[in-house]
Protein backbone atom coordinates (compact mmCIF):
# COMPACT_ATOMS: atom_id res chain seq x y z
CA UNK A 1 0.00 0.00 0.00
CA UNK A 2 1.59 3.30 -1.12
CA UNK A 3 0.67 6.93 -0.80
CA UNK A 4 0.44 8.75 -3.67
CA UNK A 5 2.08 11.47 -2.24
CA UNK A 6 3.14 13.31 0.77
CA UNK A 7 0.68 15.34 2.90
CA UNK A 8 1.02 18.64 2.07
CA UNK A 9 3.08 20.79 5.17
CA UNK A 10 0.18 21.90 7.23
CA UNK A 11 0.14 23.68 10.58
CA UNK A 12 -1.27 21.67 12.94
CA UNK A 13 -3.93 23.60 14.60
CA UNK A 14 -5.68 23.50 11.09
CA UNK A 15 -4.86 20.05 10.70
CA UNK A 16 -6.68 18.96 14.05
CA UNK A 17 -9.38 21.00 13.64
CA UNK A 18 -10.17 19.58 10.31
CA UNK A 19 -9.54 16.01 12.04
CA UNK A 20 -12.30 17.05 14.48
CA UNK A 21 -14.64 18.78 12.13
CA UNK A 22 -14.68 15.21 9.89
CA UNK A 23 -14.96 13.09 13.27
CA UNK A 24 -18.12 15.07 14.29
CA UNK A 25 -19.87 15.02 10.87
CA UNK A 26 -19.22 11.25 10.99
CA UNK A 27 -20.92 11.06 14.41
CA UNK A 28 -23.17 13.20 13.58
CA UNK A 29 -24.53 11.33 10.49
CA UNK A 30 -24.84 7.88 12.74
CA UNK A 31 -27.02 10.35 14.85
CA UNK A 32 -29.38 10.41 12.35
CA UNK A 33 -29.50 6.90 11.94
CA UNK A 34 -31.29 6.68 15.56
CA UNK A 35 -32.84 10.05 15.03
CA UNK A 36 -34.89 8.14 11.96
CA UNK A 37 -35.68 5.43 14.50
CA UNK A 38 -37.07 7.73 17.10
CA UNK A 39 -38.78 10.16 14.14
CA UNK A 40 -40.72 6.99 12.96
CA UNK A 41 -41.95 6.20 16.35
CA UNK A 42 -42.76 10.12 17.21
CA UNK A 43 -44.95 10.36 14.09
CA UNK A 44 -46.63 6.92 14.13
CA UNK A 45 -47.64 7.95 17.83
CA UNK A 46 -48.27 11.18 17.14
CA UNK A 47 -51.32 10.67 14.09
CA UNK A 48 -51.87 7.81 15.30
CA UNK A 49 -52.67 7.63 19.46
CA UNK A 50 -55.32 10.27 19.25
CA UNK A 51 -57.85 7.53 17.61
CA UNK A 52 -58.22 6.06 21.04
CA UNK A 53 -59.43 9.26 22.38
CA UNK A 54 -62.35 8.58 20.46
CA UNK A 55 -62.88 4.67 19.85
CA UNK A 56 -62.44 2.89 22.83
CA UNK A 57 -59.63 0.34 22.91
CA UNK A 58 -62.02 -2.61 23.73
CA UNK A 59 -63.99 -1.60 20.56
CA UNK A 60 -61.30 -1.56 18.29
CA UNK A 61 -59.53 -4.90 19.59
CA UNK A 62 -62.37 -6.76 20.07
CA UNK A 63 -64.59 -5.53 17.16
CA UNK A 64 -65.21 -7.52 14.33
CA UNK A 65 -66.40 -5.15 12.03
CA UNK A 66 -64.44 -3.01 10.17
CA UNK A 67 -66.40 -0.44 8.47
CA UNK A 68 -64.53 2.70 8.52
CA UNK A 69 -66.70 4.95 5.35
CA UNK A 70 -70.17 3.46 7.27
CA UNK A 71 -73.04 6.00 8.29
CA UNK A 72 -71.83 5.02 11.76
CA UNK A 73 -67.82 3.91 10.81
CA UNK A 74 -66.78 0.49 12.71
CA UNK A 75 -63.21 0.24 13.62
CA UNK A 76 -62.61 -3.37 14.43
CA UNK A 77 -59.07 -3.99 13.78
CA UNK A 78 -59.96 -7.79 14.34
CA UNK A 79 -61.09 -8.69 11.26
CA UNK A 80 -57.72 -7.28 9.57
CA UNK A 81 -55.24 -8.87 12.37
CA UNK A 82 -57.29 -12.04 11.50
CA UNK A 83 -56.30 -11.65 7.92
CA UNK A 84 -52.76 -10.58 8.90
CA UNK A 85 -52.73 -13.76 10.74
CA UNK A 86 -53.97 -16.61 8.45
CA UNK A 87 -52.21 -15.45 5.55
CA UNK A 88 -48.78 -14.74 7.16
CA UNK A 89 -48.58 -18.36 9.39
CA UNK A 90 -50.10 -20.25 6.17
CA UNK A 91 -47.07 -18.19 4.26
CA UNK A 92 -44.80 -19.32 7.04
CA UNK A 93 -45.98 -23.34 6.66
CA UNK A 94 -44.78 -23.27 3.08
CA UNK A 95 -41.85 -21.28 3.41
CA UNK A 96 -40.16 -22.42 7.00
CA UNK A 97 -39.85 -26.48 5.48
CA UNK A 98 -38.66 -25.20 2.15
CA UNK A 99 -36.33 -22.17 3.31
CA UNK A 100 -35.03 -24.95 5.84
CA UNK A 101 -34.92 -27.72 3.47
CA UNK A 102 -32.62 -25.33 1.00
CA UNK A 103 -30.71 -24.33 3.50
CA UNK A 104 -29.63 -27.94 4.54
CA UNK A 105 -29.45 -28.81 0.74
CA UNK A 106 -26.76 -25.84 0.37
CA UNK A 107 -25.07 -26.22 3.19
CA UNK A 108 -24.50 -29.98 3.88
CA UNK A 109 -25.23 -31.81 0.88
CA UNK A 110 -24.53 -30.01 -2.24
CA UNK A 111 -21.13 -30.13 -3.95
CA UNK A 112 -19.17 -25.83 -4.35
CA UNK A 113 -20.06 -25.48 -7.80
CA UNK A 114 -23.51 -26.28 -7.77
CA UNK A 115 -23.74 -24.22 -4.55
CA UNK A 116 -22.41 -21.49 -6.46
CA UNK A 117 -24.82 -21.36 -8.92
CA UNK A 118 -28.04 -22.59 -6.19
CA UNK A 119 -27.17 -19.63 -3.95
CA UNK A 120 -27.10 -16.75 -5.91
CA UNK A 121 -30.30 -17.86 -7.45
CA UNK A 122 -32.33 -18.22 -4.55
CA UNK A 123 -30.79 -14.72 -3.39
CA UNK A 124 -32.24 -13.54 -6.60
CA UNK A 125 -35.85 -14.33 -5.63
CA UNK A 126 -35.67 -11.92 -3.00
CA UNK A 127 -34.37 -9.26 -5.97
CA UNK A 128 -37.93 -9.29 -7.58
CA UNK A 129 -39.49 -6.62 -6.30
CA UNK A 130 -42.69 -6.92 -4.10
CA UNK A 131 -45.34 -5.54 -6.79
CA UNK A 132 -44.39 -8.05 -9.28
CA UNK A 133 -45.04 -10.87 -7.25
CA UNK A 134 -48.57 -8.98 -6.40
CA UNK A 135 -49.12 -8.72 -10.26
CA UNK A 136 -48.12 -12.44 -10.83
CA UNK A 137 -50.69 -13.84 -7.85
CA UNK A 138 -53.05 -11.75 -9.50
CA UNK A 139 -53.01 -12.72 -12.86
CA UNK A 140 -51.29 -16.09 -12.78
CA UNK A 141 -51.58 -17.99 -9.22
CA UNK A 142 -55.07 -17.03 -8.66
CA UNK A 143 -56.21 -19.03 -12.15
CA UNK A 144 -54.36 -22.13 -10.95
CA UNK A 145 -55.67 -21.30 -7.33
CA UNK A 146 -59.25 -21.65 -9.11
CA UNK A 147 -58.65 -24.17 -11.57
CA UNK A 148 -57.44 -26.66 -8.07
CA UNK A 149 -60.24 -25.77 -5.65
CA UNK A 150 -62.97 -24.32 -8.66
CA UNK A 151 -64.96 -22.88 -5.58
CA UNK A 152 -64.70 -19.06 -3.53
CA UNK A 153 -63.27 -16.16 -5.42
CA UNK A 154 -60.37 -15.91 -7.57
CA UNK A 155 -58.59 -13.52 -5.07
CA UNK A 156 -58.04 -15.47 -1.93
CA UNK A 157 -55.74 -16.12 0.98
CA UNK A 158 -54.41 -18.73 -0.25
CA UNK A 159 -53.45 -17.07 -3.52
CA UNK A 160 -51.55 -14.40 -1.02
CA UNK A 161 -50.25 -16.88 0.87
CA UNK A 162 -48.69 -18.69 -1.67
CA UNK A 163 -46.96 -15.84 -2.98
CA UNK A 164 -45.74 -14.79 -0.08
CA UNK A 165 -43.99 -17.88 0.77
CA UNK A 166 -41.82 -17.59 -1.77
CA UNK A 167 -40.79 -13.73 -0.78
CA UNK A 168 -40.33 -15.25 2.46
CA UNK A 169 -38.31 -18.03 1.86
CA UNK A 170 -35.36 -16.48 0.54
CA UNK A 171 -35.26 -14.87 4.03
CA UNK A 172 -35.26 -18.07 6.11
CA UNK A 173 -33.15 -19.98 3.33
CA UNK A 174 -30.29 -17.25 3.85
CA UNK A 175 -30.43 -16.85 7.84
CA UNK A 176 -30.19 -20.58 8.38
CA UNK A 177 -27.82 -21.26 5.78
CA UNK A 178 -25.47 -19.54 8.05
CA UNK A 179 -26.59 -20.84 11.36
CA UNK A 180 -25.74 -24.33 9.99
CA UNK A 181 -22.54 -23.25 8.46
CA UNK A 182 -21.62 -21.96 12.00
CA UNK A 183 -21.63 -25.16 13.19
CA UNK A 184 -17.69 -26.18 14.39
CA UNK A 185 -15.98 -28.62 12.20
CA UNK A 186 -14.28 -30.22 14.95
CA UNK A 187 -18.27 -31.23 16.22
CA UNK A 188 -19.07 -32.56 13.19
CA UNK A 189 -15.48 -34.65 12.75
CA UNK A 190 -15.60 -35.34 16.44
CA UNK A 191 -19.42 -37.44 15.77
CA UNK A 192 -18.38 -38.69 12.57
CA UNK A 193 -15.21 -40.50 14.66
CA UNK A 194 -16.97 -41.86 16.53
CA UNK A 195 -18.81 -43.93 13.90
CA UNK A 196 -21.99 -41.82 13.63
CA UNK A 197 -23.51 -41.77 9.74
CA UNK A 198 -24.38 -38.30 7.89
CA UNK A 199 -27.87 -38.31 8.80
CA UNK A 200 -27.33 -38.72 12.28
CA UNK A 201 -24.83 -36.04 12.62
CA UNK A 202 -27.17 -34.40 10.81
CA UNK A 203 -29.92 -34.74 13.51
CA UNK A 204 -27.69 -34.86 16.69
CA UNK A 205 -24.92 -32.11 16.04
CA UNK A 206 -25.51 -30.17 13.35
CA UNK A 207 -29.54 -29.00 13.38
CA UNK A 208 -29.51 -29.14 17.76
CA UNK A 209 -26.71 -26.72 17.19
CA UNK A 210 -27.99 -24.37 14.60
CA UNK A 211 -31.37 -24.47 15.96
CA UNK A 212 -30.94 -20.98 17.80
CA UNK A 213 -30.20 -19.63 14.42
CA UNK A 214 -32.87 -21.35 12.70
CA UNK A 215 -35.48 -20.22 14.61
CA UNK A 216 -34.50 -16.55 14.06
CA UNK A 217 -34.57 -17.08 10.71
CA UNK A 218 -38.34 -18.03 10.99
CA UNK A 219 -38.48 -15.69 13.24
CA UNK A 220 -37.73 -12.66 10.70
CA UNK A 221 -39.62 -14.49 7.87
CA UNK A 222 -42.76 -13.74 10.22
CA UNK A 223 -41.41 -10.41 10.45
CA UNK A 224 -40.86 -10.47 6.60
CA UNK A 225 -44.26 -11.98 5.82
CA UNK A 226 -46.48 -9.44 8.51
CA UNK A 227 -45.35 -6.40 7.06
CA UNK A 228 -45.18 -7.36 3.42
CA UNK A 229 -48.35 -4.49 1.60
CA UNK A 230 -48.12 -4.86 -2.21
CA UNK A 231 -48.07 -8.63 -2.63
CA UNK A 232 -50.75 -9.74 -0.43
CA UNK A 233 -53.07 -6.34 -1.84
CA UNK A 234 -53.01 -7.65 -5.21
CA UNK A 235 -53.75 -11.47 -4.39
CA UNK A 236 -56.28 -11.23 -1.47
CA UNK A 237 -59.23 -9.38 -2.70
CA UNK A 238 -59.39 -7.37 0.32
CA UNK A 239 -62.07 -8.11 2.23
CA UNK A 240 -62.52 -7.10 5.78
CA UNK A 241 -64.63 -10.02 6.91
CA UNK A 242 -63.73 -12.28 9.43
CA UNK A 243 -62.76 -15.87 7.94
CA UNK A 244 -60.27 -19.03 8.96
CA UNK A 245 -61.03 -20.26 5.70
CA UNK A 246 -58.12 -20.34 3.03
CA UNK A 247 -60.91 -19.42 0.19
CA UNK A 248 -62.09 -16.18 1.13
CA UNK A 249 -60.97 -13.16 0.81
CA UNK A 250 -58.72 -11.14 3.57
CA UNK A 251 -57.84 -7.89 3.98
CA UNK A 252 -54.60 -7.40 5.71
CA UNK A 253 -53.71 -4.45 8.09
CA UNK A 254 -50.88 -3.48 5.80
CA UNK A 255 -53.21 -3.64 2.79
CA UNK A 256 -55.73 -1.59 4.70
CA UNK A 257 -53.35 1.29 5.26
CA UNK A 258 -52.68 1.20 1.49
CA UNK A 259 -56.05 1.23 0.12
CA UNK A 260 -57.59 3.29 2.24
CA UNK A 261 -54.56 6.03 3.22
CA UNK A 262 -55.93 7.13 -0.58
CA UNK A 263 -59.33 8.23 0.67
CA UNK A 264 -59.15 9.59 3.75
CA UNK A 265 -59.18 13.10 5.04
CA UNK A 266 -55.92 14.08 6.78
CA UNK A 267 -56.60 14.49 10.75
CA UNK A 268 -59.72 12.32 10.30
CA UNK A 269 -60.80 9.71 13.37
CA UNK A 270 -60.50 7.14 9.75
CA UNK A 271 -56.60 8.45 9.65
CA UNK A 272 -55.59 8.35 12.86
CA UNK A 273 -56.96 4.47 12.34
CA UNK A 274 -55.12 4.21 10.13
CA UNK A 275 -52.18 5.30 11.77
CA UNK A 276 -53.07 3.41 14.59
CA UNK A 277 -52.98 -0.01 12.31
CA UNK A 278 -48.96 1.18 11.80
CA UNK A 279 -48.32 1.50 15.51
CA UNK A 280 -49.65 -2.34 15.90
CA UNK A 281 -47.09 -3.22 12.77
CA UNK A 282 -44.05 -1.24 13.79
CA UNK A 283 -44.86 -2.58 17.81
CA UNK A 284 -44.81 -6.32 16.27
CA UNK A 285 -41.89 -5.77 14.15
CA UNK A 286 -39.64 -4.32 16.76
CA UNK A 287 -40.79 -7.30 18.93
CA UNK A 288 -39.27 -9.64 16.66
CA UNK A 289 -36.05 -7.69 16.04
CA UNK A 290 -35.92 -7.87 19.69
CA UNK A 291 -36.62 -11.34 20.53
CA UNK A 292 -34.45 -12.28 17.70
CA UNK A 293 -31.72 -10.70 19.10
CA UNK A 294 -32.78 -12.12 22.71
CA UNK A 295 -32.50 -15.71 21.12
CA UNK A 296 -29.02 -14.53 19.46
CA UNK A 297 -27.13 -12.89 23.00
CA UNK A 298 -29.00 -15.57 24.87
CA UNK A 299 -27.12 -18.14 22.63
CA UNK A 300 -23.45 -16.80 23.11
CA UNK A 301 -23.95 -16.57 26.82
CA UNK A 302 -24.78 -20.40 27.17
CA UNK B 1 -27.19 -50.34 3.78
CA UNK B 2 -30.86 -49.37 4.77
CA UNK B 3 -28.73 -46.02 6.67
CA UNK B 4 -28.08 -45.64 2.37
CA UNK B 5 -30.96 -45.59 1.33
CA UNK B 6 -32.42 -43.38 3.77
CA UNK B 7 -29.82 -40.55 3.36
CA UNK B 8 -30.57 -41.18 -0.34
CA UNK B 9 -33.77 -40.22 0.63
CA UNK B 10 -33.18 -37.23 2.12
CA UNK B 11 -31.44 -35.89 0.08
CA UNK B 12 -33.91 -36.22 -2.66
CA UNK B 13 -36.54 -34.87 -0.56
CA UNK B 14 -33.90 -31.63 0.07
CA UNK B 15 -33.26 -31.44 -3.50
CA UNK B 16 -36.95 -31.58 -4.40
CA UNK B 17 -37.45 -28.25 -2.07
CA UNK B 18 -34.32 -26.36 -4.37
CA UNK B 19 -36.55 -27.14 -7.19
CA UNK B 20 -39.10 -25.94 -6.22
CA UNK B 21 -37.93 -22.85 -5.31
CA UNK B 22 -36.35 -22.50 -8.21
CA UNK B 23 -39.43 -23.47 -10.33
CA UNK B 24 -40.85 -20.01 -7.97
CA UNK B 25 -38.08 -17.66 -9.17
CA UNK B 26 -38.04 -19.09 -12.55
CA UNK B 27 -41.73 -19.53 -12.75
CA UNK B 28 -42.68 -15.78 -12.63
CA UNK B 29 -39.28 -14.80 -14.56
CA UNK B 30 -40.48 -16.68 -17.50
CA UNK B 31 -44.26 -15.46 -17.54
CA UNK B 32 -43.55 -12.25 -17.50
CA UNK B 33 -40.22 -12.05 -19.77
CA UNK B 34 -42.60 -14.38 -21.77
CA UNK B 35 -45.64 -12.29 -22.37
CA UNK B 36 -43.52 -9.12 -22.17
CA UNK B 37 -40.73 -9.21 -23.84
CA UNK B 38 -43.57 -8.65 -27.41
CA UNK B 39 -44.48 -5.59 -25.65
CA UNK B 40 -40.85 -4.09 -25.18
CA UNK B 41 -39.80 -1.24 -28.08
CA UNK B 42 -38.16 1.69 -28.44
CA UNK B 43 -41.93 3.67 -28.70
CA UNK B 44 -42.71 1.45 -25.25
CA UNK B 45 -40.28 3.47 -23.65
CA UNK B 46 -39.62 6.54 -24.24
CA UNK B 47 -43.63 7.51 -25.24
CA UNK B 48 -46.36 8.75 -22.82
CA UNK B 49 -49.56 6.89 -22.11
CA UNK B 50 -52.00 7.75 -24.02
CA UNK B 51 -56.06 7.11 -24.87
CA UNK B 52 -56.68 7.23 -21.06
CA UNK B 53 -53.88 4.91 -20.10
CA UNK B 54 -55.14 2.56 -22.54
CA UNK B 55 -52.22 2.92 -25.07
CA UNK B 56 -48.72 4.27 -25.39
CA UNK B 57 -45.78 3.53 -23.19
CA UNK B 58 -44.48 4.06 -19.60
CA UNK B 59 -41.72 7.12 -20.25
CA UNK B 60 -42.55 9.37 -17.04
CA UNK B 61 -42.83 6.39 -14.84
CA UNK B 62 -39.48 5.39 -16.02
CA UNK B 63 -38.46 8.70 -15.40
CA UNK B 64 -40.69 8.97 -12.01
CA UNK B 65 -38.58 6.23 -10.91
CA UNK B 66 -35.08 6.90 -11.82
CA UNK B 67 -35.70 10.24 -10.38
CA UNK B 68 -36.58 8.57 -7.22
CA UNK B 69 -34.07 6.27 -6.90
CA UNK B 70 -31.34 9.09 -7.60
CA UNK B 71 -32.71 12.37 -5.18
CA UNK B 72 -32.85 9.12 -2.72
CA UNK B 73 -29.08 8.33 -3.07
CA UNK B 74 -28.24 11.71 -2.82
CA UNK B 75 -29.55 11.48 0.77
CA UNK B 76 -28.47 8.01 1.71
CA UNK B 77 -25.31 7.28 0.67
CA UNK B 78 -23.54 10.42 2.38
CA UNK B 79 -25.38 9.78 5.47
CA UNK B 80 -24.85 6.06 5.21
CA UNK B 81 -21.35 5.80 4.07
CA UNK B 82 -20.35 8.34 6.55
CA UNK B 83 -21.81 7.18 9.50
CA UNK B 84 -20.22 3.65 8.67
CA UNK B 85 -16.91 5.45 8.59
CA UNK B 86 -17.84 6.11 12.08
CA UNK B 87 -18.99 2.76 13.17
CA UNK B 88 -16.23 1.17 11.76
CA UNK B 89 -13.12 3.74 11.82
CA UNK B 90 -13.67 5.76 15.12
CA UNK B 91 -15.81 3.72 18.10
CA UNK B 92 -14.88 0.78 19.76
CA UNK B 93 -18.11 -1.32 20.59
CA UNK B 94 -19.81 0.94 23.40
CA UNK B 95 -23.08 1.86 24.50
CA UNK B 96 -23.42 4.30 21.53
CA UNK B 97 -22.81 1.64 18.70
CA UNK B 98 -24.95 -0.80 20.63
CA UNK B 99 -27.81 1.70 20.64
CA UNK B 100 -27.18 2.30 16.78
CA UNK B 101 -26.92 -1.16 15.86
CA UNK B 102 -30.63 -1.83 17.29
CA UNK B 103 -31.64 1.29 15.43
CA UNK B 104 -30.23 -0.16 11.96
CA UNK B 105 -32.21 -3.74 12.56
CA UNK B 106 -35.08 -2.30 13.86
CA UNK B 107 -34.98 0.34 10.58
CA UNK B 108 -34.46 -2.99 8.56
CA UNK B 109 -37.27 -4.96 10.18
CA UNK B 110 -40.01 -2.21 9.97
CA UNK B 111 -42.27 -2.84 6.90
CA UNK B 112 -42.53 -0.45 3.97
CA UNK B 113 -45.72 0.88 4.88
CA UNK B 114 -44.97 1.55 7.77
CA UNK B 115 -42.23 3.93 6.31
CA UNK B 116 -44.60 5.28 4.11
CA UNK B 117 -47.24 6.44 6.76
CA UNK B 118 -43.56 8.26 8.72
CA UNK B 119 -42.85 10.04 5.44
CA UNK B 120 -46.74 11.05 4.98
CA UNK B 121 -46.82 12.32 8.19
CA UNK B 122 -43.50 14.39 8.69
CA UNK B 123 -42.49 15.36 5.05
CA UNK B 124 -46.26 15.12 3.20
CA UNK B 125 -47.82 16.85 6.85
CA UNK B 126 -45.80 18.22 8.80
CA UNK B 127 -43.25 19.58 6.98
CA UNK B 128 -45.42 20.48 4.50
CA UNK B 129 -43.80 19.16 1.00
CA UNK B 130 -47.16 17.23 -0.01
CA UNK B 131 -46.73 14.45 -1.87
CA UNK B 132 -43.90 14.87 -3.83
CA UNK B 133 -40.74 13.74 -5.49
CA UNK B 134 -39.08 14.90 -2.18
CA UNK B 135 -41.15 13.44 -0.27
CA UNK B 136 -40.88 10.28 -1.72
CA UNK B 137 -37.52 10.20 -2.16
CA UNK B 138 -36.62 11.26 1.32
CA UNK B 139 -38.66 8.28 2.85
CA UNK B 140 -36.73 5.87 0.61
CA UNK B 141 -33.75 7.38 1.70
CA UNK B 142 -34.72 6.43 5.02
CA UNK B 143 -35.89 3.11 4.19
CA UNK B 144 -32.20 2.24 2.16
CA UNK B 145 -29.62 3.72 5.31
CA UNK B 146 -30.01 0.17 7.09
CA UNK B 147 -28.64 -1.60 4.09
CA UNK B 148 -25.67 1.05 2.88
CA UNK B 149 -24.88 1.14 6.46
CA UNK B 150 -24.50 -2.48 7.27
CA UNK B 151 -23.06 -2.85 3.78
CA UNK B 152 -20.36 0.17 4.00
CA UNK B 153 -19.56 -1.16 7.25
CA UNK B 154 -18.49 -4.64 6.39
CA UNK B 155 -16.47 -3.37 3.52
CA UNK B 156 -14.66 -1.05 6.15
CA UNK B 157 -14.11 -3.41 8.30
CA UNK B 158 -12.30 -5.97 5.81
CA UNK B 159 -9.83 -3.48 4.60
CA UNK B 160 -6.82 -5.66 6.77
CA UNK B 161 -5.55 -3.59 9.80
CA UNK B 162 -1.56 -3.75 8.29
CA UNK B 163 -3.03 -1.01 5.88
CA UNK B 164 -3.90 1.70 8.24
CA UNK B 165 -0.58 0.68 10.50
CA UNK B 166 1.70 1.11 7.59
CA UNK B 167 -0.08 4.37 7.01
CA UNK B 168 0.19 5.67 10.40
CA UNK B 169 3.92 4.15 10.68
CA UNK B 170 4.17 7.08 7.78
CA UNK B 171 2.74 9.71 9.65
CA UNK B 172 -0.31 9.99 8.35
CA UNK B 173 -3.27 11.23 10.43
CA UNK B 174 -6.59 9.22 11.01
CA UNK B 175 -8.85 11.32 8.36
CA UNK B 176 -5.93 10.72 5.98
CA UNK B 177 -5.49 7.25 6.71
CA UNK B 178 -9.70 6.82 6.39
CA UNK B 179 -9.50 8.63 3.18
CA UNK B 180 -6.36 7.80 1.34
CA UNK B 181 -6.72 3.90 2.34
CA UNK B 182 -9.70 2.52 4.25
CA UNK B 183 -12.22 4.25 1.61
CA UNK B 184 -10.13 3.28 -1.40
CA UNK B 185 -9.68 0.09 -0.48
CA UNK B 186 -13.27 -0.50 1.08
CA UNK B 187 -14.72 1.29 -2.35
CA UNK B 188 -15.81 -1.66 -4.14
CA UNK B 189 -17.65 -3.12 -1.54
CA UNK B 190 -19.62 0.17 -0.90
CA UNK B 191 -20.62 0.58 -3.91
CA UNK B 192 -21.78 -3.03 -4.23
CA UNK B 193 -24.12 -2.50 -1.10
CA UNK B 194 -25.36 1.25 -3.00
CA UNK B 195 -26.31 -0.79 -6.10
CA UNK B 196 -28.22 -3.04 -3.82
CA UNK B 197 -30.13 -0.78 -2.45
CA UNK B 198 -30.87 0.78 -5.31
CA UNK B 199 -32.01 -2.68 -6.88
CA UNK B 200 -34.96 -2.71 -3.87
CA UNK B 201 -35.56 0.89 -3.78
CA UNK B 202 -36.73 0.96 -7.16
CA UNK B 203 -39.14 -1.53 -6.43
CA UNK B 204 -40.60 -0.03 -3.68
CA UNK B 205 -44.26 0.52 -4.03
CA UNK B 206 -46.22 1.00 -0.82
CA UNK B 207 -44.04 3.83 0.40
CA UNK B 208 -44.74 6.49 -2.93
CA UNK B 209 -47.97 5.36 -2.57
CA UNK B 210 -48.41 7.73 0.37
CA UNK B 211 -45.91 9.91 -0.30
CA UNK B 212 -45.64 10.79 -3.84
CA UNK B 213 -46.82 8.40 -6.73
CA UNK B 214 -49.39 9.91 -8.82
CA UNK B 215 -51.68 7.78 -11.56
CA UNK B 216 -50.52 9.90 -14.42
CA UNK B 217 -49.04 13.12 -14.62
CA UNK B 218 -49.62 15.02 -18.11
CA UNK B 219 -45.87 15.84 -18.12
CA UNK B 220 -42.52 14.89 -16.70
CA UNK B 221 -42.05 16.48 -12.86
CA UNK B 222 -40.48 20.01 -13.03
CA UNK B 223 -39.66 20.81 -9.43
CA UNK B 224 -38.96 18.63 -6.48
CA UNK B 225 -42.73 19.65 -5.34
CA UNK B 226 -44.32 17.80 -8.05
CA UNK B 227 -46.22 14.27 -7.71
CA UNK B 228 -44.21 11.65 -9.73
CA UNK B 229 -45.15 8.34 -12.04
CA UNK B 230 -43.06 5.63 -10.99
CA UNK B 231 -42.90 1.87 -12.50
CA UNK B 232 -43.98 0.03 -9.70
CA UNK B 233 -46.64 2.09 -8.88
CA UNK B 234 -47.73 2.28 -12.27
CA UNK B 235 -47.78 -1.59 -12.67
CA UNK B 236 -50.02 -1.19 -9.82
CA UNK B 237 -52.64 0.84 -10.73
CA UNK B 238 -52.56 -0.77 -14.22
CA UNK B 239 -53.83 -3.94 -13.13
CA UNK B 240 -56.00 -3.19 -10.13
CA UNK B 241 -57.52 -0.10 -11.00
CA UNK B 242 -57.70 0.34 -14.76
CA UNK B 243 -61.16 0.28 -16.63
CA UNK B 244 -60.05 -2.86 -18.73
CA UNK B 245 -57.44 -4.69 -17.21
CA UNK B 246 -58.03 -7.05 -20.34
CA UNK B 247 -57.40 -4.66 -22.68
CA UNK B 248 -54.45 -3.21 -20.64
CA UNK B 249 -52.43 -6.59 -20.24
CA UNK B 250 -49.98 -6.19 -22.65
CA UNK B 251 -48.73 -2.85 -20.85
CA UNK B 252 -49.01 -4.10 -17.37
CA UNK B 253 -46.74 -7.46 -18.89
CA UNK B 254 -44.56 -4.87 -20.28
CA UNK B 255 -43.77 -2.61 -17.37
CA UNK B 256 -43.37 -5.78 -15.36
CA UNK B 257 -40.65 -6.94 -17.23
CA UNK B 258 -38.90 -3.10 -17.29
CA UNK B 259 -39.36 -2.97 -13.47
CA UNK B 260 -37.83 -6.81 -13.00
CA UNK B 261 -34.89 -5.85 -15.65
CA UNK B 262 -33.72 -3.00 -13.53
CA UNK B 263 -34.53 -4.27 -10.35
CA UNK B 264 -33.27 -8.29 -11.00
CA UNK B 265 -30.18 -6.42 -13.27
CA UNK B 266 -28.90 -4.08 -10.77
CA UNK B 267 -29.54 -6.93 -8.04
CA UNK B 268 -27.46 -9.35 -10.17
CA UNK B 269 -24.31 -7.21 -11.05
CA UNK B 270 -23.83 -6.63 -7.36
CA UNK B 271 -23.92 -10.39 -6.47
CA UNK B 272 -21.62 -11.18 -9.39
CA UNK B 273 -19.64 -8.23 -8.29
CA UNK B 274 -19.30 -9.50 -4.82
CA UNK B 275 -19.02 -13.28 -5.98
CA UNK B 276 -15.80 -12.53 -8.02
CA UNK B 277 -13.67 -9.79 -5.99
CA UNK B 278 -14.31 -12.54 -3.16
CA UNK B 279 -12.53 -15.35 -5.44
CA UNK B 280 -9.67 -12.82 -6.63
CA UNK B 281 -8.99 -10.61 -3.39
CA UNK B 282 -5.15 -10.61 -2.81
CA UNK B 283 -5.61 -10.07 0.88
Amino acid sequence: MRLKKPPAPRTSLSRTLVERLAKSLFFLCSVIVILVTLLITLFLFREGLPALLHVPIWDIFAGTIWQPPAEVPKFGVLPLMVGSAVITFTSLMFATPLGLAVALYLAEFSRSLEREVLKPLVELLAAVPSVVFGFFALVVVSGWIHGLFGVGTRLNALNGAVVLSLMVLPTIASISEDALNSVPRDLKEAAYALGSTRLQVLRGVVLPYARRGIAVAVLLGFGRAIGETMAVLMATGNAAVMSLSLLTSMETMTAAIAIEMGEVVFGSLHYQMLFFLGILLFLISSAVNILADHIITRGRVA
Amino acid sequence: MKERLRESLVVLGLRSAVFVALAGLLGVLFDIVSKGAGVLSWKFLTEPPMAGMTEGGIFPAIIGSVYLVTLSLVASVPIGVLSAIYLAEYTKQSRFTRIVDVSIRNLAGTPSIVFGLFGLGLFVNFLGFRQSLLSGALTLACMSLPVIITASREALLTVPNEFREAAYALGATKLQVVRRVVVPNALAGILTGIVLSSSRVIGETAPIMLTAAAFYTPSLPSSFFDRVMALPFHLFVMATQSANPLKTAPIQYGTALVLILIAVGLNATALFVRARRRRIKAW
